[in-house]
């Protein structure tokens, strides 16, 4: 009996025990040794796995320069592969400390979830995609047609939002998954499939035959694409922040993986700073003075990353566009590191 | 020194505390009141650790969002629904679908299920072995798979729109679904409504009858030429009479897809004929099982009177074995509900794909959502047991005891 009694008391001092929550991710990921980063199933170009277990991508490339700038190493990332719908419950649980995985930031996921956007990797827009036999030009023409899309995204609602604002009737069919989307539009069950232009291309290099498909020139919706962290820790935001913001300088600066080196013996007052010789701007982010080099190092600057994974160096083959920089026609602007 | 039972307490206090307490009297119920008051604790610190860390990280909370637009549209409403109709709507729409999914699901999955079990105890060894190899097939093949299938094969059986198969020109057969006309309501339509209502109770009246008829005098009456009768002529007098009940809108191919007339997508097609072919592997060994139950002399008198195999197994063994069959019957019923939720997999609009897929993404509030959805799962669980649980005990009255 006396058993009985003390394990009620022990049950009860743990359940009063209460458990704090620190908002203290670097620390966490430097004991960790790892970044815990939170990427898709599998979207070339963004984040996929190659036959082989690396992932490669833009959104991947972030999480590798985070780690390149806290541990100089591009592969202390570990990868957790999310679905629409998991995406924002692993982050607010702290399962991974940055969601890298083609979200694209809107108001209410800045306020409702718990977490903060810290930036936009890649300006994108929805669209569309038929196949070139229906002989239809523009998304007007697509009036009382069947449009696959995926679910737990924003698309559902621009695509609804579109149809309605031009008087169009269409038939929604909605899948969980993006593959099981594309394989019902390639079987012929919808006409048109529609999600983030870039997933339009990345899809498309998955099917049987790409050349069969067209992507429309419509572009009916905003969708910047970011990293998100929790709220509640600024340091750890302002380190994600600035990584972005640094690779997008380090372009704007003409700093690419090769010359890094050199630059670091320039006297221009703006390379000192930025690579480190001058000035303590790393530490204050709680990281180390040539955490620019580190970052150029292992990934490249903006550019050399978007080239790599999504643009003229890939099979995806997406023109810079919006994402070029904002003196040579984009709008792809980063704050000085000064 | 022979030992003695207690004899039970007379006094109300003594009898209370061998009610509450049983053996351990008093500190039995002490004990049993802690422990519920401990549980209720757990409980209480589980809900407000959870509302508060939901707050200090500023997520939202609360069931507010379901009067909030919900922006995207469904492929298949039993209501009427469009974009900027609210989450409860949206909420009701997914339920629906499911529960359609789940009644056809399950009145298909019972057929199917009797058919195979008594093809399987049948003597003609090819049939039993056709049956056997049924269940054998489908039992052990993912649903998930099943359903993968079903929807693969039938989508590429399909022609596309604009090369549908047409039955008349007013039922058309595609990929996108079997487009048939809509009845439109006219002013006979009330009318007759309640001739059809009278037939059918006149029907029942005569089939009462008769009946008594047959345990008083032993006369066997037919009446099956009077209700044929009555359920055809008198809907038809009242459409002569009141004008026509309906008129239809037939559909007609314009662009993409056909204009008019309603559709049943080949999403729900899919999705009803694997999980009435699955269930129906498990439903056959169920009641395989409950006629193997009934005592074979049964059959035996059964043949004895004169009765062919078919009469005696649907007068004398089937009902017996109900009782035996009802149990696990309901198990898969329940079972059946449940799996309507991997309709998210072909994109079926169910209660999982539509409320805890599309509105739980777009809202971000994953908590009141499941909680939502597990709650309306078991609440249809619960009532289908309950509906079974009423069916077996009438079974089990009518059989004394």
């Amino acid at each position: 009996m006396k058993r009985v009694y003390l394990v009620f008391a022990l049950a009860l001092a743990v359940g009063f025990s209460v458990q704090s929550a620190a908002a203290q991710t670097l620390k966490t990921v430097k004991d960790r040794g790892m970044v815990a980063c939170g990427v898709s199933q599998g979207l070339p170009g963004f984040s996929s796995p190659d036959d082989k277990g690396n992932w490669t991508g833009i959104d991947v490339d972030i999480c590798r320069a985070v780690a390149a700038a806290i541990f100089n190493d591009p592969t202390k990332v570990k990868f957790v592969p999310l679905s629409a719908k998991d995406r924002f419950t692993a982050l607010q649980s702290g399962e991974i400390d940055v969601l890298s995985r083609n979200t694209t930031w809107t108001l209410s996921r800045d306020t409702t979830l718990g977490a903060n956007f810290t930036g936009v990797t890649y300006y994108d827009g929805q669209g569309f995609m038929v196949r070139k036999s229906l002989k239809v030009n523009s998304a007007l023409e697509l009036n009382s047609a069947s449009v696959c899309v995926q679910t737990g995204t924003t698309t559902e609602q621009n695509l609804a939002d579109f149809f309605k604002s031009n008087n169009m009737k269409y038939e929604v069919v909605a899948f969980a998954g993006g593959d099981e989307t594309v394989k019902a539009y390639e079987s012929g069950r919808c006409d048109a499939f529609t999600t983030d232009a870039s997933g339009l291309y990345a899809y498309r290099l998955k099917m049987a035959s790409p050349d069969d498909h067209v992507v429309l020139p419509e572009i009916i919706s905003k969708e910047p694409l970011g990293p998100m962290v929790r709220h509640g820790d600024d340091q750890w935001f302002d380190l994600v922040k600035w990584v972005l913001f640094a690779m997008v300088d380090a372009e704007e600066l003409g700093i690419t993986q090769r010359n890094v080196d050199e630059m670091t013996k320039s006297d221009k007052p703006e390379l000192k700073r930025v690579l480190g010789t001058d000035g303590n701007f790393g530490e204050q982010l709680g990281l180390t003075k040539d955490w620019v080099i580190r970052i150029v190092k292992s990934v490249g600057n903006y550019g050399e990353t978007f080239d790599r994974n999504v643009g003229a160096g890939s099979p995806l083959k997406i023109a810079r566009g919006l994402n070029q920089l904002w003196n040579k026609g984009g709008i792809q602007y980063a704050p000085p590191i000064r | 020194m022979s030992i003695e039972p207690r004899p039970p307490p007379r006094q109300l206090v003594a009898k209370l505390r061998r009610v509450l307490g049983g053996g351990a009297g008093w500190r039995g119920v002490f004990l049993q009141l802690l422990f519920v008051a401990v549980l209720a604790w757990i409980g209480y610190e589980i809900v407000d650790n959870v509302r508060s860390n939901l707050a200090s990280q500023r997520i939202a909370a609360g069931f507010g969002f379901l009067t909030n637009n919900a922006g995207f549209d469904v492929n298949q409403t039993l209501i009427p629904y469009s974009g900027s109709d609210s989450y409860a709507r949206v909420f009701v729409v997914g339920l629906l679908n499911t529960l359609l999914v789940a009644v056809i699901g399950i009145f298909f999955a019972t057929v199917i299920g009797f058919l195979v079990a008594l093809g399987r105890l049948s003597p003609n060894w090819l049939l039993a072995r056709i049956s056997g190899g049924y269940v054998e097939l489908l039992r052990n093949i993912p649903l998930l798979f099943q359903i993968l299938f079903w929807y693969l094969a039938v989508l590429q059986a399909l022609p596309p729109p604009r090369q549908s198969i047409s039955l008349f020109d007013l039922f058309f057969l595609s990929n996108r679904g079997l487009v048939v006309p809509t009845p439109i309501p006219h002013a006979g339509l009330e009318a007759v409504a309640i001739a059809l209502l009278l037939a059918i109770s006149a029907s029942l009246l005569l089939r009462f009858y008769a009946q008594r008829q047959l345990f008083q005098s032993g006369r066997m009456l037919t009446i099956w030429p009077y209700i044929v009768g009555l359920i055809i002529g008198l809907p038809l007098i009242a459409s002569l009479a009141f004008g026509s009940p309906v008129s239809f809108e037939i559909p007609q191919l314009r662009g993409f897809n056909f204009a008019g007339g309603s559709r049943i997508i080949p999403e729900f097609v899919a999705l009803t004929l694997a999980l009435s072919t699955y269930t129906g592997a498990f439903i056959a060994e169920v009641v395989r099982a409950g006629i193997l139950s009934v005592h074979k002399g049964q059959m035996e008198a059964g043949s004895s009177l004169g009765l062919s195999r078919g009469a005696a197994l649907r007068l004398i063994v089937v009902p017996q074995a109900l009782r035996v069959i009802l149990p696990p019957l309901t198990n898969q019923y329940l079972n059946l509900t449940k799996n309507s939720s991997l309709a998210v997999a072909i994109g079926y609009p169910d209660l999982v794909s539509v409320f805890a897929g599309t509105a739980l993404n777009q809202t971000g509030q994953a908590i009141e959502i499941i909680g939502i959805t597990m709650g309306v799962y078991l609440l249809i669980s619960l009532v289908t047991s309950a509906i079974m649980s009423f069916y077996n005990w009438r079974i089990g009255r009518s059989m004394g005891g």
